[in-house]
This record gives structure tokens, sequence and C-alpha cells, in this order.
């Protein structure tokens, strides 16, 4: 069936509507002008220079970074260890295990966080890196089993069975057989729970304190005081840092799809 | 097809071997060693943290449900309660309204323009709530980009007030809810039979009367999953709200952060419980409704 004139307009309509603010934000981190005006008088490196002249800006930038790689690792050892062992358990108990695994995904946000804060503090974890680590890993580590799980589903056990028979330790069996086949769905996980931390803004609200100011979270701080361009200029990167994990995630599942 | 060396037979054609007591321990304990470790970090980092945050709902000052008995009189949660069932509303009527048409023509384009689409409709999704948020700031804010188009248009004179207002919420929400509705609902058309409508049409029926005696009705579950979902979704925003909403309207969400900053723990858990539960039994639904799982299990492919 083909799609008519009235549809198609409306469609590009909305599509429109998706795509303006992100276009606007990438606009405006190239004006040259000190307050926010359209359109810009004159298009520069000017807010992109002034991100990369703020010591504040950097270290929130190592910061954020350093947190997602470590999150990364946790969650992307735990998840894959749990999802191998996920599709062996009786189905009663791997119900329950991944309600609690997934349910992150599903409580609201502020719940999680407030939380995670009220026991943290009494562990002495806020203003600390470990802290959003610990916290993260348990948001990320959802993508992780699910993608992981999704790759497991299309692996057939009898080639694990097969290395086992013929001599090779479980480790073995594991590192020559499995791994390699389920490779995809590993990193498919680990870049989306490097962008689950990357992104993550309402734990690191509670649990930054004043030692550990993550990327967004001084966004966040910057936007309640006055709305700098430099902002639109970090907008942007992380846009495009996000875009990239993204096709890189794409290219990955295809060659899963294979 | 490689094969076992000693006994000279393809891998695939041998026996299992017969099942030991040993083995059947070993069944249990290798798995339950794989996910342990991952269910005891989960369990002391994030279920003992938000469970004993949600217990001190019933258990301050001491085991009680009076703190619950309160919100029922109590005049502020009332009209937060109000004012947050009134934005996912609106928020989820906006995005269907929005996203049917949209998941509609995705399903009848050809391939290029179907992934060009979904592209367009994806890259905002993974565009972090932060950064839509402080766009819509951008557009909406007394300088933004619509009160200096509309002046430059001399529609107005002085600047409109859109920025933190409640129609601000809902218009960034709908920006950043839309393709929670257009994914479940362009699932659940693309397995529609494309014989269907056409021997509708065969039959006699105007395009719209193959659209709405075919079309509307099979791909209902997929309109409902993304409504039950968007739903679910916006009664536990926070960012966007607490960006360019209004210091009047608040959010569930914001009076919980706001009791926390007054480091009053039961009323924030009460309020925490209330929202978690209208979460659950609002996913519930999703499970008990026909059609409506498989939307689920397609659009989060």
């Amino acid at each position: 069936m083909k799609n008519r004139p009235p549809l198609l307009l409306l469609t590009s309509l909305v599509l429109l509507f998706l795509a303006l603010p992100i276009v606007l934000i990438v606009t405006v981190s190239f004006s040259s002008a000190v307050y926010l005006t359209f359109p810009p008088p004159a298009f520069g490196l000017r807010w992109y220079r002034a991100y990369l002249g703020s010591a504040d800006w950097l270290a929130s930038t190592w910061l954020s970074l350093a947190v997602a790689a470590a999150t990364v690792a946790l969650a992307t050892i735990l998840g894959t260890l749990a999802a191998l062992g996920l599709t062996r358990l009786p189905r009663a108990v791997r119900t329950a295990a991944a309600a609690l695994i997934l349910s992150p995904l599903i409580v609201p946000g502020i719940v999680v966080a407030i939380g995670i804060y009220y026991a943290f503090s009494r562990w002495g974890l806020i203003g600390s890196p470990v802290g959003l680590v610990l916290a993260h890993t348990c948001l990320a580590v959802p993508f992780v089993v699910t993608s992981v799980s999704a790759s497991l589903a299309n692996f057939d056990r009898r080639l694990e069975q097969a290395a086992r028979s013929l001599g090779a330790t479980p480790w073995g069996a594991f590192r020559q057989v499995t791994l390699p086949l389920i490779r995809p769905g590993v990193l498919v996980g680990a870049l989306f729970a490097f962008i689950t931390s990357f992104d993550e803004l309402i734990v690191a609200l509670f649990l930054s304190g004043s030692g550990a100011v993550t990327l967004p979270r001084r966004m966040w701080d910057d936007l309640r005081f006055a709305i700098d361009p430099t902002i639109a200029a970090v907008s942007t990167l992380t846009i495009v840092f996000t875009a990239l994990l993204l096709g890189g995630a794409h290219v990955l599942r295809q060659r899963t799809a294979r | 097809m490689r094969s076992v060396p000693a006994l000279g037979v393809p891998v695939g054609t041998l026996r299992v071997l017969p099942v030991r007591a040993w083995n059947i321990r070993a069944l249990v304990a290798g798995p339950a060693l794989l996910v342990g470790p991952l269910l005891l970090f989960m369990a002391a980092f994030y279920g003992y943290p938000v469970l004993a945050m949600l217990a001190r709902s019933v258990t301050d000052p001491h085991p009680t449900l009076a703190n619950f008995a309160q919100l029922a009189g109590d005049g502020v949660f009332l009209h937060v309660f109000g004012n947050t069932l009134r934005t996912a509303l609106v928020v989820t009527i906006g995005t269907l309204l929005l996203g049917y048409p949209v998941a509609l023509a995705l399903s009848r384009m050809r391939p290029t323009a179907a992934t060009i689409t979904l592209t367009l409709v994806l890259l905002p999704f993974w565009t972090s709530v932060l950064v839509r948020s402080y766009a819509w700031m951008v557009l909406l804010g007394r300088r933004g980009l619509i009160n200096e188009a509309l002046r430059a248009l001399d529609i107005i004179q002085t600047p409109l007030k859109l920025l933190n207002t409640s129609f601000a919420v809902d218009i960034a929400m709908v920006h950043i809810l839309l393709p929670y509705m257009i994914l479940p609902i362009a699932s659940v058309m693309r397995q529609i039979d494309p014989s269907l409508p056409r021997a509708a049409a065969g039959m006699g029926a105007t395009p719209w009367g193959a659209f709405r005696q075919v079309i509307l009705p099979l791909s209902m579950p997929g309109a409902l999953a993304g409504t039950l979902l968007v739903f679910v979704l916006s009664l536990g925003f926070y960012i966007t709200p607490a960006l360019v909403g209004g210091p009047r309207d608040l959010m569930l969400s914001q009076l919980i952060a706001q009791q926390v900053d007054l480091l009053n723990w039961p009323y924030a858990a009460c309020l925490s419980v209330t929202l978690l539960g209208a979460t659950l039994v609002l996913l519930a639904a999703t499970q008990v409704l026909p059609g409506v799982r498989g939307a689920f299990r397609l659009g989060s492919r």
C-alpha cells in the first residue's frame, strides 16, 4: 500500500519535530555570540575552545569516562557470567533471578537514586567515584544480560559439549568455543553499559557530592544558573560520541544476525 | 564436520552420557556460581538500598501505616499526584496522536526510506534526556527560537512565557517519549499481512475503510503497548520537569527529591512506594492484556 500525501506530510512534520531540537543544539554550539540568539550572527569554535580551556569541564569529562570504563568492566564480566548461568537454571529460579537483574529498567530512576543514596551515605560512598561505579553497574547490567542472552539463544550448546568431550577444560571450552561465538553480543552489551553510565544523571545528582562531579552533573549545575553555549558544545560532543558508539553497536548486531 | 578421533564418529552423533548424581549436582552448582556474583552484587548495592529506603515508609518511627493514611489528606501530595497523572495523560495522548501516523507510514515505506525514518526516530532516542531537555530550554526561553520567530513575524510584541510552564513539560516529554510510542506500534504493523488491506480494497473498501476496519483493529495491541509504556515512563520523569517545568507544578519524582533534601525520609519513602506501586500495577496490566506482550518483545529488539 502506498503512503498518501497527507500522511507523508504529517510524518515529515513529526520527524522534523524530533530532529529540530538536536539540530538546534548543534547550531548554537557553533555560534560566535555570547548570548543565545537566532540566527547566530556568525559561526566559530568559540564555545569548543571555552570547553577545552576549562579545567572543571575537562576534569568532569575524564571522571565520566573513567567511571563509564570501570562500569563497563564490572557490568560486562558480571553480566556475561550471569547470562551464561541463567540459561542453565531451572525455570522458576531463572524467572526470579531475571526479575531482580532486569528490575532497574522498570523501577523509576528517582526511587533507585534515593535508595542508593540512603544506603551509600551510611557507607561513606558519597562524593566518591567508587560509589558511582557500583551504582552505575547495577543500572547497566540489564543491558549486558539481555544482549548476551540474545546471542546465547542462537548458540548451540552441543558445540561446548563437543569441546569438553575432546578434552577441553571448562575454561578452555568457554574461551575457545563459546566466547568467540557470543562476542558480538558481549560487545554490544558493553557499549550500552558505557552509554548508560556516561549519560547517567539522576543517581549522580545524589552521589556526586562535591568530590565526583560527572559530566552530566556539571551540565545540570550549569543549566540551573546560566544557559551558556558551552553546554551546547559539550552536548554536541556527547551526541557525536554516542552516535559513533551506537554505529559500532549496529555494525556488531548485523554481524551477530548473520 | 570435525570428528572425535578416538571413536571415529562425527561429534553430533555422540550419545549423551548417562546422568549420575554428581552430574546433577554439577548441573545446578555450575549455573549458581555463574549467576551468584551478579545477584550478590545487585542485592548489596541496589536491592538492599532500595528496600531499606522503602521500608522507612512503614517503620518510622515504629511499625505503622499512619504515614500512608496521612497522604490521603495531604494537600501538597494530592496536588502533585494529580499534576503527575495529568502530565502523563497529556503526554500519552500527544505521543499517540503524533506517533501512530509515523508508525503507519513507516510500515508502508520501502526499505531505504524506512531505514532513514527509523534512524531519525532513534537518534533522539539515544541522545541523553538532559541534552534534549536543554534543547527545549533553548527553544522555549524568553529569547528562545520560538519567541524570536514570533516577534520577527510581528505576531507578538512582548515575549510569551513558555519556559517553566506545564506546557513546556508536556511538549518536551512528548518529544522525549515519542520513540517509545512509535516502536511498539511499528513492530505490530510490520506483522500485519499486507494482503489483508489489499483484499479489503479488492472487495470495494475505500482506503479509509480498509484502514479503519482492517489496519486499525489489528494494530491495537501495539498502540496499547505504546500507550502503557509511555504512561508508565511519564509517571517517573524527573530531569525534564525539573529543568523546563514551573516551581508550582511539581511531579511526583520532584517532590520525592525535595523531601530527601529535607531529610524527610518517611515521607519520601511513602511517595516512592506510591510511585513504584503505580508503575508495577500498570506493567502487570501489560502482561495480562492480550497481544500486548508480543508487541513489547518485538519492540525491545
